[in-house]
């Protein structure tokens, strides 16, 4: 039967009504600031939002998104290719190329379908694509909707990317190399340099999406590349205005001049409306201030040393590094659910992850960390954990 | 040139470790409806091959392997 394959899932949603814990889109009844919220009928800390410069209060955003609509209407109604296209959206996208040093654009609707649409469209059948294991699900999404020959290669492995690109022999000029710039689970950073060096190397494209990693890193907050210095090797920089800009959308930049052309070939930018303006509105002044601000990068970065050296201390097992992302390893499915469940009571809001959204078979509490949040909401969260850690609910001993 | 049958051969070697089940290995056992194996541990299985050959699997081929037979068959193509 077409509904047999759900049952699984239906079965996992019942056991979880059954406890009384509904971890999976947690109703929030109300939101307090960038950091604070009521969701399901309790006051917490959002360690869980992916806001990363805690923009999506600032009044300067909110002014903007607030005048756009005033100016422009509520919705655009159509297509970038049709009659969604207006000043504002054509001005974002020349904002985002200024602030990424490159000449050519192009804003979507949303993250996911910025990469998945680049990544469906750039490589064809005759290429080839490389993506690391751990690559987000609109990457996988894209890839398989790009008729080329698709080839993982081990997570942030630049050994195994080589290769994978030496076996190709001559048809390495012809791949799309996709890594990203911080990854959404762990928080791992790729090896960006090693990376670039393989490229340069057996030759290709490279493609970095950098959804959690703009704002967050680089001297002027352009990402991973630019802190590693390899932006030069990026040939297409992929990202969302969801995360550090506190809105929603997607863009493309890249250096080379037939961006222009792909344009018209993405499907995911054709046939879905244009972002409201007074998304694309807050969305520029986001991005004036993660330029002109970067405080903001140097507070986050305080916040996220603070939370995993906390976590770290009390002996609960995370990623490699200090990262705005904060994943804590679990093994066991039930235990993990009790810790969310009890983490809510203690007022925190962490994200509940399980395979196959978690790139191994360890199931995470996965805490963002924000530059609004204060260090005492810091201290509470480490608090929260080491609750749970005195309770014997987590063991400190599974490893990402 | 290596033959199908010592493709076979290999592949059920190299799945003893994962083979919770018990089952007797052969060309007709599934490796997800038989084996139990996830997708995370069907990748792992194939990075195993892909060292052990150097070679690369494509993603593209997976939708079309069920069975360790079927997986042999894709393994020797690539290994031409």
């Amino acid at each position: 039967m077409m509904f047999d394959k759900f049952k699984p899932m239906a079965d996992f949603q019942a056991e979880l009504a059954e406890r009384n814990v509904e971890p999976f889109g947690a109703v929030t009844e109300k939101i307090l600031s960038a950091t604070e919220g009521v969701v399901q009928g309790r006051n917490v800390i959002l360690a869980g939002t992916n806001n990363y410069l805690g923009l999506s209060f600032d009044p300067r955003c909110i002014k903007a998104a607030q005048d756009a609509t005033a100016r422009w209407g509520t919705g655009t109604t159509g297509s970038r290719l049709a009659n969604g296209s207006f000043a504002e959206h054509q001005a974002l996208e020349t904002e985002i190329a200024q602030f990424y040093g490159v000449d050519n654009a192009i804003v979507f609707s949303t993250g996911y379908t910025a990469t998945m649409g680049m990544c469906a469209t750039l490589a064809g059948p005759g290429d080839v694509i490389l993506l690391d294991a751990d690559s987000h699900a609109s990457i996988y999404t894209g890839v398989k909707m790009s008729g080329a020959e698709v080839i993982r290669f081990k997570h942030s492995d630049p050994e195994d990317l080589a290769k994978r690109l030496r076996r190709l022999g001559d048809r390495a000029n012809q791949t799309l190399i996709i890594a990203e710039g911080i990854y959404s689970m762990i928080g791992d950073v790729a090896p960006l340099q090693e990376i670039a060096a393989v490229k340069r190397e057996y030759g290709g494209y490279l493609f970095v999406d950098e959804a959690h990693s703009m704002g967050v890193m680089g001297a002027s907050g352009r990402g991973a590349a630019q802190a590693a210095g390899v932006e030069a090797d990026v040939d297409f920089f992929c990202g969302t205005f969801s995360k550090s800009l506190g809105a929603i959308g997607g863009f493309c930049v890249s250096r080379h001049a037939e961006l222009a052309a792909i344009r018209f070939c993405i499907n995911s930018y054709i046939f879905t409306a244009s972002s409201s303006p007074s998304v694309i509105a807050s969305t520029r002044e986001a991005l004036r201030i993660t330029a002109a601000e970067p405080e903001l990068q140097a507070k986050l970065w305080d916040n996220c040393n603070r939370l995993y050296q906390g976590l770290k201390a009390i002996g609960l097992p995370l990623g490699p590094t200090p990262s705005p992302v904060v994943a804590v390893a679990m093994e066991d499915r039930s235990r993990t659910i009790d810790c969310w469940k009890a983490l809510m009571e203690a007022g925190v809001y962490v994200n509940l992850v399980i395979p196959p959204a978690s790139p191994s078979s360890n199931f995470l509490l996965r805490n963002s960390v924000s530059a609004a949040h204060t260090s005492a909401q810091i201290d509470t969260i480490i608090a929260a954990y080491a609750d749970l850690k005195a309770a014997g609910l987590i063991t400190g001993t599974r490893s990402h | 040139m290596i033959d199908y049958p010592e493709y076979l051969n290999f592949l059920c070697s190299a799945l003893e470790s994962q083979n919770k089940n018990k089952l007797v290995l052969s060309e007709n056992t599934s490796l997800v409806a038989d084996m139990g194996l996830s997708s995370l541990e069907v990748m792992e299985f194939i990075e195993k091959i892909e060292d052990h050959f150097d070679i690369s699997i494509p993603l593209n081929i997976l939708p079309d392997v069920n069975t360790i037979g079927d997986l042999a068959t894709k393994v020797r193509q690539l290994n031409l």
